[in-house]
């Protein structure tokens, strides 16, 4: 749940970045936290294991300026994606406004990318929230490897296994190279403030 | 109880409980937070300076799982922990099921002393929100 400082006229944003184990999570962070290091006050906190493998959870604060008058503060968190690590996921997703469903585009993640859609649902539900109500932006990420000879799934597949039910805005993206990622956030950012407005108003 | 939106009133009472509490006793940084990682409030004694946001969302998951471990031990809760540094200590106690009261704390202070001020800090911030 957001939270509203009426006194100091601060709304804070709870962001969150959900998906499969290595699907660029923590690298969609990275990149936002390097091209948008003006807004970014503060440095990125990972836990992380030896291994680079998210531990805990990733945060990046993120200042988007004002709307009418009240500043936004935009909070990102990613969840480790490891499929042993669900007790932390649900502990990231306390309290969560938006999230973006980070989807693995290779082939061979394809039934991976399912699974950790159903237990977001799932998560979700435990924290009485539902899927398809809260806003959801879906990213099928690393779609630059098509140029690398590895077989990738065509969005249109990605869109029925992940999105027929859905109906969330979804990019094709690539963490790595930075591609779609600003309008991803974008897109999940917008989404979640506009859903906060209606809740308030 | 709604932290959703707390109202500006509700806010200066408990900065000034916080005030008269703690930072004037020498804690360096107090902050509540909720368990999701919000910020609700947090005062400083004017010189030390801390990244207070990203402290919150360590301090909610820090004391998520120090939670998760008391349930594997057969425990309803521990409702506080103490981290102990040279120079810096920090001191976190549960006001009730969404927040956490966070002191942030020097050498010149005991952690006795500062423990009973954190228990009738809580206490004074419960009573205004009950009378609320």
């Amino acid at each position: 749940m957001s939270f509203i400082n009426l006194r100091e006229k601060i709304v804070q944003i709870k962001i969150v970045y959900y998906g499969p184990g290595r699907g660029g999570k923590t690298t969609n962070l990275e990149y936002i936290n390097r091209k948008f290091n003006k807004q970014i006050q503060s440095e990125m906190v990972s836990l992380k294991t030896h291994g680079d493998r998210t531990l805990f959870f990733d945060f990046l604060p993120f200042d988007m300026g004002k709307i009418k008058g009240y500043e936004m503060k935009i909070q990102l968190y990613t969840v480790p994606g490891q499929v042993k690590y669900n007790a932390t996921r649900k502990l990231v997703l306390k309290g969560v406004d938006g999230i973006v469903f980070v989807a693995d585009a290779q082939e061979q993640m394809r039934e991976k990318n399912i699974r950790s859609l159903n237990q977001l649902y799932e998560n979700l539900k435990s924290y009485k929230q539902s899927i398809f109500k809260i806003p959801l932006v879906l990213q099928y990420n690393k779609v630059d490897l098509r140029n690398q000879g590895i077989p990738i799934l065509p969005t249109s597949v990605l869109e029925k296994d992940m999105n027929s039910k859905l109906k969330v805005p979804s990019f094709e993206a690539s963490a790595l190279t930075g591609y779609h990622v600003p309008e991803t956030l974008k897109k999940i950012i917008s989404s979640t403030v506009v859903s906060i407005q209606k809740k308030l108003l | 109880m709604n932290y959703g939106v707390v109202s500006q009133e509700q806010l200066e009472k408990i900065d000034e409980i916080l005030t008269e509490k703690l930072i004037k006793i020498g804690v360096d940084c107090v902050i509540i937070i909720d368990m999701a990682g919000n910020i609700i409030t947090a005062k400083d004694n004017g010189t030390s300076k801390y990244d207070v946001y990203s402290f919150a969302a360590l301090a909610a998951g820090n004391f998520a799982t120090v939670d998760a471990m008391a349930k594997l031990v057969g425990e309803e809760e521990f409702s506080l922990l103490f981290h102990k540094g040279t120079d810096c200590n920090i001191h976190f106690s549960k006001i009730d099921d969404e927040l956490l009261l966070i002191s942030m704390f020097g050498k010149d202070i005991s952690l006795g002393f500062l423990r009973l001020n954190v228990v009738e800090t809580i206490e004074q911030i419960k009573k205004l929100w009950a009378r609320d």
